[in-house]
């Protein structure tokens, strides 16, 4: 069994970020859907990160990937907080009744 | 003498002015909103509102009018006397060559018609206090009028053409206010839009007169362009590869701006609309004095038309015409106003056709005695329409004798001189008229000759008739019109009187000087006549049938009258169902109106469609400001499509705009 190199790890990582990316684009349910396809793109960002500080040997990269981690956390926190006052606003998530910037 | 004559001209705009800026609302309201009437109902004549302002502007205007009036007739006599004056006021305008003042022209003419203008104007001013005395807006009323008089005296004392244009324009403007007096009333309004229309047309060629004058003579004054006129006879110019001689293309163009303003034919529809205005307008303006203003035009340009015979020939055929063509229509009419409205217009034709022959002074003192009894017989309609309750139609009234004797005496007494009774006005006047056209001695003056002897049977019928039907015979009216019948109050009554008076005496008292044996000394250089003209003296050597024939019509038209309105009044009806299309065309005026609206204001209304429609509502507004800005619209709302409001597209754009700019890099390092 062959050890995983810095391919493997990039390419999980770019599979991960295009899911994440079809996750807002495509999806049309609710914005709850799109805050988790974020979160996706964030780990594929970290599973760069962490892949080059173990080929680069620099352990920087992990540090910042713990960075991310945090940032990533207090920003679901805040996007659901969001999220519930919108709800109670617009008594609706759907995606399909988000267009108030229409012109 | 000068300060007189300026006393006299310039009494009147003072009256106006005063009356017609201080003493309405002009200013009462400056800065602030008028308040808004309680019920604003559209009453017929404002009657039934009490006039609740100031008196004084109607007492102003009045006084200085007769104040005015007896100046003129002191100048009058002392004009007559063999003076001629000539005031200058100003210095007008000096443009290249052009160089005209302004001046004051007082000789015979003049002064026959400044007594004409400022007596009748002063009577209408009087008889206005009680006819107008319940109208809210009577001191606009009365400063209309002394502008009128203003424009009317400023046409008369002309020194030169332009001036002459100047008052000729003034009095258009001051009939086209008093037309639409009553400005509530869509007729009104429609009224004296059209009479400004017509007169319209007459005044282009009136200016096209004017203009022609300047380009031949170099001036326009009256001194200079008479005393160059001789060299001119006979030379022409060429147009447009004719040749054309001078002086009858311009006198023609002249009589075109004289046709407009006197409503002969062919331009005569407006004046008997003009009868929607307050009926001492009707007797001030429509009868008495501009409508005389044509006529005054051709007696003072006599040194011109005495030498274009050819034009000359064109006033007597147009005079003659519509003295007959207005008789006609004038033997139909239901409406009291307009019987003698075209009575004005058949005896303006008789003054046309006392021009064309040469005649001027006896047209000139039909002017003079036709202002006196034919204001008289507006006042005194007047009089009857204000007993009557606003009532016009004669076929509604009747049997109005018993209550209105004094108006029956006065209105009697301008019937006697319209028709020509002997002794009256009209006797003198008109017959001269009649037997100057005889005298003439050309084919178409004895042509002319005959169409008036039987305009003047016509007169005498419609006249009677017109007296049957409103006072005699029995009473049409309803029972509370008649129950609210009244004589006029004194203030009324008083012009009729001295109207009355000069209808009866005027003719009497000035035909030696006017016509007979004193004429020359009389008009002294005030009007021309070439030195073959001795119409006057051929005149009073016309045969004795010739001389009896109007009396002979004016009893024959009596008769006739009186058999159809007093002994058998079924007989009208008969008659006019067995001439139906005869009695259908005259009631509707030789179908004129409809003509004009076919020929003229349907295409017009057409172009102005088309222009308004076409050119600049499509071509114009089209290409430009609309077109402009509706394509601004297009691009922007295909912009605002690119904004869906969805989230996930401006996520879309954004990725793709990553994407480039990251290739781009790529490719480009």
């Amino acid at each position: 069994m062959m050890a995983a190199g810095l391919e493997q790890y990039l390419t999980v990582a770019a599979i991960l970020f295009t899911i994440g990316i079809f996750g807002i684009l495509v999806n049309r349910k609710n914005v709850i859907v799109i805050l988790m396809s974020v979160e996706l793109m964030l780990l594929a960002v970290n599973i760069n990160l962490v892949a080059f500080s173990a080929h680069l040997d620099d352990l920087m990269g992990q540090v910042f990937s713990m960075l991310v981690l945090t940032v990533a956390a207090a920003e679901a926190a805040i996007g659901l907080a969001i999220l519930v006052s919108f709800y109670r606003n617009r008594k609706s998530i759907a995606i399909d009744d988000i267009d108030r910037l229409k012109g | 003498m000068n300060s007189v004559f300026l006393a006299i001209v310039f009494l009147p705009l003072i009256g106006a002015v005063v009356a017609g800026l201080l003493g309405t609302a002009v200013f009462k309201y400056a800065g602030s909103a008028p308040p808004q009437p309680a019920h604003d109902d559209d009453e017929e004549h404002g009657h039934h509102h009490e006039y609740d302002g100031p008196r004084w502007p109607m007492l102003l205007t009045t006084g200085l009018l007769i104040v005015s009036a007896l100046l003129s007739w002191y100048a009058f006599f002392d004009v007559t006397g063999g003076h001629a004056y000539k005031v200058l006021v100003a210095d007008w305008l000096t443009s290249g060559r052009l160089s005209v003042s302004w001046a004051l022209r007082v000789d015979t003419l003049t002064a026959v018609m400044l007594v004409v203008v400022t007596t009748v104007s002063a009577l209408v001013h009087v008889y206005s206090l009680g006819y107008m005395s319940h109208d809210p807006h009577q001191p606009r009323f009365f400063a209309y009028l002394s502008l009128f008089t203003f424009a009317m005296l400023m046409l008369v004392t002309s020194d030169n053409l332009l001036q002459m244009f100047f008052g000729w324009e003034g009095v258009g403007l001051a009939s086209y206010l008093l037309i639409g007096f009553w400005y509530k009333r869509d007729s009104a309004n429609a009224a004296a839009i059209k009479a400004f229309v017509v007169n319209r047309v007459g005044d282009f060629g009136f200016s096209l007169g004017i203009f022609a004058t300047f380009a031949v003579f170099g001036s326009i004054g009256f001194d200079a362009i008479f005393a160059a006129a001789p060299e001119m006879a006979g030379k022409s110019f060429a147009f447009l590869g004719g040749q054309y001689d001078i002086m009858t293309v311009i006198c023609l163009l002249l009589f075109m701006g004289a046709m407009g303003k006197s409503a002969q034919f062919l331009l005569h529809t407006w004046l008997p609309d003009a009868m929607e205005g307050p009926t001492p307008v009707s007797a001030l303006i429509h009868a008495a004095t501009m409508v005389t203003a044509g006529v005054f035009l051709v007696a003072r340009m006599s040194p011109f038309y005495e030498l274009a015979p050819l034009a000359q020939q064109v006033v007597v055929a147009i005079g003659a015409i519509t003295a007959f063509f207005a008789a006609t229509v004038g033997l139909v009419q239901r409406d009291i106003k307009r019987v003698i409205a075209y009575s004005t217009c058949s005896q303006l034709g008789y003054m046309f056709v006392a021009m064309g022959v040469g005649a001027y002074g006896v047209g000139i003192f039909h002017l003079f005695t036709h202002a006196f009894f034919k204001a008289l017989l507006f006042l005194g309609a007047g009089s009857v329409i204000h007993a009557m309750s606003d009532e016009q139609d004669m076929f509604r009234m009747g049997g109005l004798f018993p209550y209105l004797k004094k108006t029956w005496a006065m209105m009697l007494i301008g019937t006697l001189a319209l028709t020509g009774f002997p002794l009256t006005a009209g006797y003198f006047s008109k017959d001269a008229i009649i037997e100057a056209a005889f005298a003439a001695h050309s084919p178409l003056a004895t042509a002319a000759f005959w169409m008036l002897v039987v305009a003047a049977l016509f007169t005498s019928f419609y006249s009677w008739r017109l007296m049957f039907l409103t006072f005699h015979g029995k009473p049409r009216a309803s029972r509370e019109t008649m129950a609210r019948v009244h004589d006029s109050p004194p203030v009324m009554l008083v012009p009729l009187y001295v109207l009355a008076a000069g209808a009866l005496g005027a003719g009497y008292l000035f035909a030696g000087s006017f016509i007979g044996h004193d004429e020359a000394v009389f008009w002294g250089q005030a009007i021309y006549r070439g030195e073959h003209n001795e119409i006057i003296h051929h005149m009073h050597q016309v045969p004795a049938w010739v001389k009896y024939s109007p009396f002979v019509m004016m009893v024959t038209g009596f008769l006739v009258a009186a058999l159809f309105y007093l002994a058998a009044p079924s007989l009208p009806e008969k008659l006019a169902n067995a001439l139906r299309p005869l009695y259908l065309f005259l009631y509707n005026k030789w179908y004129f109106d409809e003509l004009y609206d076919r020929l003229f204001v349907r295409p017009a209304f057409w172009l102005g469609r088309l222009l308004w429609k076409g050119g600049d509502g499509r071509i114009i507004d089209g290409l430009g400001p609309d077109g402009v800005s509706a394509r601004v619209v297009d691009v922007s709302a295909l912009a605002s499509r690119l904004q869906s409001g969805f989230v996930h597209h401006y996520a879309f754009a954004m990725l793709l705009g990553v994407a480039a700019l990251v290739t781009y890099l790529m490719m480009g390092s």
